[in-house]
């Protein structure tokens, strides 16, 4: 037992040693020029070695811009303040049912939206917070559908768990572990169907992966050459159980077996930016490919596991230190002389006072109506209503 | 025992799946005309074997739009298993008409988030048994996603399969998943019976927004009827007045309307005058025909090939005592399948269903 504890210690903190060596390139800017709108480019390396499965993996550099890493930094810092702030609104009793977090993770979605478009489709799992908010969701909507109340994004019926924006391509937002993935793969269908030029990216968990579901669409995604890119966000935890006491093989992005896999490492926004739009052309031109983002969750599981239980503090507070997405992006902007620490410090505070109105205005914000039990179960039309014998008592009204 | 004169109306040769012409059009049912096909007026139609009537449906659909598709274990190049989507992969091609691996689960999970998008897919499990693999899917994904999406996504999405008690198939190949899927909520479901209602239900169920599950039998797929030429679907939720009558309200669905005009025959050459009504819609129920046939009648006897507990007859049951209390003489009859899995031996199989004779006997009691 021993040694398998200690490899994954390692496999986690490994690394965090190498993100010391990033290679400085391209001049300094000067703070006169806004870096919001600073579009010109210039190349980072990233730090830990892509690891390929059948593949060749994609160049160890990615280009990037200063507009595009604050813009990083501002989205993440949001992203963590809001699930900040859902902890708390957990533990005064206004979120209910099941709340999973996802700060720590945040570098997967952010590095996801960098290399996708709105003619790509997501879907995830239950911890969708971010990832809802990755794809055009807004505070409010979160913060009201958390609460239950009836402006929340699934009118306040879905939860925590059910966080959707058809229009942005984001699907979802499902209870049942690795049941999305075939939805994912029908997404993929669907586009490959209506010849629409645009890739679905199924995210699943480590504990999600020894789910038959996963490897039956798998097969049938590679064997019809659909436009679907597997996500393993591997946060080496399925709730309570450690990746390598569930699974013979954590190494997650080899198990397409013929379909090839790459392994990512999920707390650098930029590697992932750089994963993700690789798998997106290896997609649209060869067949489905698996990508595993080794990453961490700060929290545990949801928010009535304390998370301590079968990791120990040491643990979080070393990743949290150590490979932690903002402190990177943070650490990347200063170095790039992009923004002073004040400036940052003045974005935090910016994204703190948003996310503190959208509670408020969630708080106040009205439940669903009573009728709106009924609405929504089924589609009006083509004669969904059933009578009484006298057509004037209803007891079943379909709306 | 009721006089013979009090009938009102001869019989006519019951033979199953024969529509009897002008004695279907009561008040209770919305005019469906197009029914008698030995009306003059109408074109002469033609003749078609259950299977054909349902491939003809499937086929009308997926000519009118390219959205529909269908998905399923050798529903391409074999041309499905009970020949209900033979000729299609041809006409159409190998992603429009898709041969899945075997795997319900998944390919069930694949056609609803193609459904999601706006495809309209039809699965079909080749036995509906193993759409029990699916189960979760289809509760979870495909009943609820139009309501906790609060309206976002609609899954108009047709899932369909021979099930019922066949000939000696053994007891995990005669599995009847109506009473398993009756509490999905979201979901709607109808089972066919005849080439006519087959048609018109999977047009129907195609054309619906809502998730719908079309219960097929595999022992009626080889019947004969002669349906219009013209384009027709019948009502997702009205049931079927198959035969007019006084004495008893007969409501059966699937196989057991074959079995009930059968034992119809006995009946009537005994005096009685049995209504006997084909439910059509397994969920949500025509409360409406059926409340205005217990109306008239008084008496209930429901046939239903499920099982006892749980099974679709129960549900109908508390359905007509909480709306319909007051106009019952007797208490309600349920004649269901033995709480049983399905023998292999021949007469046990039998003994499972309702057959004829103890329909019989259940009238002769309730109309004492």
């Amino acid at each position: 037992m021993a040694p398998q504890i200690s490899t994954l210690r390692r496999a986690l903190f490994m690394p965090a040693i190498a993100s010391r060596f990033m290679a400085p390139s391209a001049l300094s800017r000067s703070f006169s020029r806004s870096a919001d709108e600073d579009c010109s480019t210039f190349t980072v390396d990233i730090a830990v070695q892509f690891k390929g499965h059948n593949v060749e993996p994609p160049a160890q550099v990615v280009e990037t811009s200063a507009k595009e890493l604050m813009k990083f930094f501002k989205d993440m810092s949001r992203m963590r303040r809001m699930e900040i702030a859902s902890d708390q609104l957990y533990k005064s009793k206004l979120i209910r049912g099941f709340c999973h977090l996802y700060d720590g993770q945040e570098a997967v979605c952010i590095g996801m939206e960098a290399a996708l478009t709105k003619e790509d489709n997501i879907i995830t799992g239950y911890r969708d917070h971010c990832t809802y908010l990755g794809r055009g969701g807004t505070l409010p909507e979160v913060f009201s559908e958390l609460m239950g109340r009836r402006n929340g994004c699934t009118l306040g019926k879905g939860g925590s768990m059910h966080f959707y924006k058809k229009e942005n391509g984001f699907y979802g937002g499902h209870g049942i572990v690795g049941a999305q993935v075939p939805l994912g793969v029908g997404l993929a269908f669907a586009q490959k169907y209506e010849k629409v030029k645009g890739v679905t990216f199924a995210l699943y968990g480590d504990g999600a992966a020894n789910q038959g579901q996963i490897f039956e669409s798998l097969n049938m995604a590679a064997l019809w050459d659909l436009p679907a890119v597997y996500v393993c966000e591997n946060n080496h935890y399925g709730m309570g159980t450690a990746e390598w006491r569930s699974a013979k093989c954590p190494e997650y992005y080899k198990r397409g077996d013929y379909v090839p896999g790459l392994k990512v490492d999920g707390m650098d926004t930029l590697a992932v930016k750089q994963a993700v739009g690789f798998a997106k052309e290896h997609a649209l031109s060869k067949g489905p490919i698996i990508l595993e983002m080794d990453t961490y969750r700060y929290h545990g599981h949801s928010m009535s596991d304390p998370g301590s239980t079968y990791r120990t503090r040491e643990e979080i507070s070393g990743v949290r230190q150590e490979r932690d997405p903002i402190e990177r992006i943070r650490k990347l902007i200063l170095l790039k002389e992009i923004a002073s620490a004040a400036d940052l410090k003045s974005i935090e505070k910016e994204v703190k006072n948003e996310v503190e109105d959208a509670v408020a205005k969630a708080k106040e914000s009205a439940p669903p109506d009573p009728s709106d039990l009924y609405s929504n179960a089924y589609v009006k039309g083509y004669g969904t209503q059933a009578f009484g014998c006298d057509r004037k008592h209803s007891t079943v009204v379909l709306p | 025992m009721r006089a013979a004169a009090e009938k009102g109306h001869t019989s006519a040769a019951s033979l199953p799946g024969i529509p009897r012409a002008s004695k279907l059009i009561t008040s209770a049912v919305a005019a469906k005309s197009e029914a008698t096909t030995s009306s003059p007026s109408t074109k002469p139609g033609h003749e078609v074997l259950l299977f054909e009537a349902l491939q003809e449906g499937l086929e009308e659909e997926m000519e009118k739009d390219p959205r529909v598709c269908v998905m399923g274990e050798d529903v391409g190049h074999y041309g499905g298993s009970y020949k209900v989507t033979k000729g299609l992969a041809e006409k159409f091609g190998d992603l429009r008409v898709l041969d899945t691996p075997i795997a319900e689960n998944s390919f069930t999970g694949m056609a609803i988030g193609a459904a999601m998008t706006g495809l309209r897919p039809i699965v079909e499990g080749m036995n509906m048994g193993f759409l029990l693999l699916a189960y979760n899917q289809i509760s979870n994904n495909c009943g609820m996603l139009h309501y906790t999406s609060g309206g976002q996504f609609t899954i108009p999405i047709v899932i369909r399969g021979p099930g019922g008690v066949g000939r000696q198939l053994g007891a995990e190949h005669s599995q009847r998943l109506e009473s398993y899927f009756q509490s999905v909520p979201g979901l709607q479901m109808v089972a066919c019976s005849t080439p006519y209602n087959a048609k018109g239900l999977m047009k129907a169920a195609i054309r619906s927004e809502n998730p719908v599950i079309l219960y097929e039998h595999v022992l009626l797929y080889n019947l004969k009827e002669r349906i219009p030429d013209e384009d027709y679907t019948c009502c997702l939720e009205k049931a079927e007045l198959v035969r007019p009558g006084k004495d008893v309200t007969i409501l059966t669905y699937s196989r057991m309307r074959h079995h009930v005009l059968q034992a119809a025959k006995t009946l009537i050459n005994n005096g009685y005058d049995p209504e006997i009504i084909d439910i059509i819609s397994l969920k949500p129920f025509d409360l409406y025909t059926i409340g205005n046939s217990i109306k008239k009648t008084h008496r209930v006897l429901i046939v239903e090939e499920c099982m006892r507990t749980g099974g679709i007859g129960a549900s109908l049951r508390s359905s007509i005592i909480d709306n319909f209390w007051d106009y019952l003489d007797a208490p309600i009859m349920c004649l269901s399948s033995q709480d049983v899995p399905t023998p292999y031996a021949g007469p046990l199989e039998d003994a499972t269903v309702v057959q004829p004779p103890q329909i019989v006997k259940a009238v002769e009691q309730l109309c004492q």
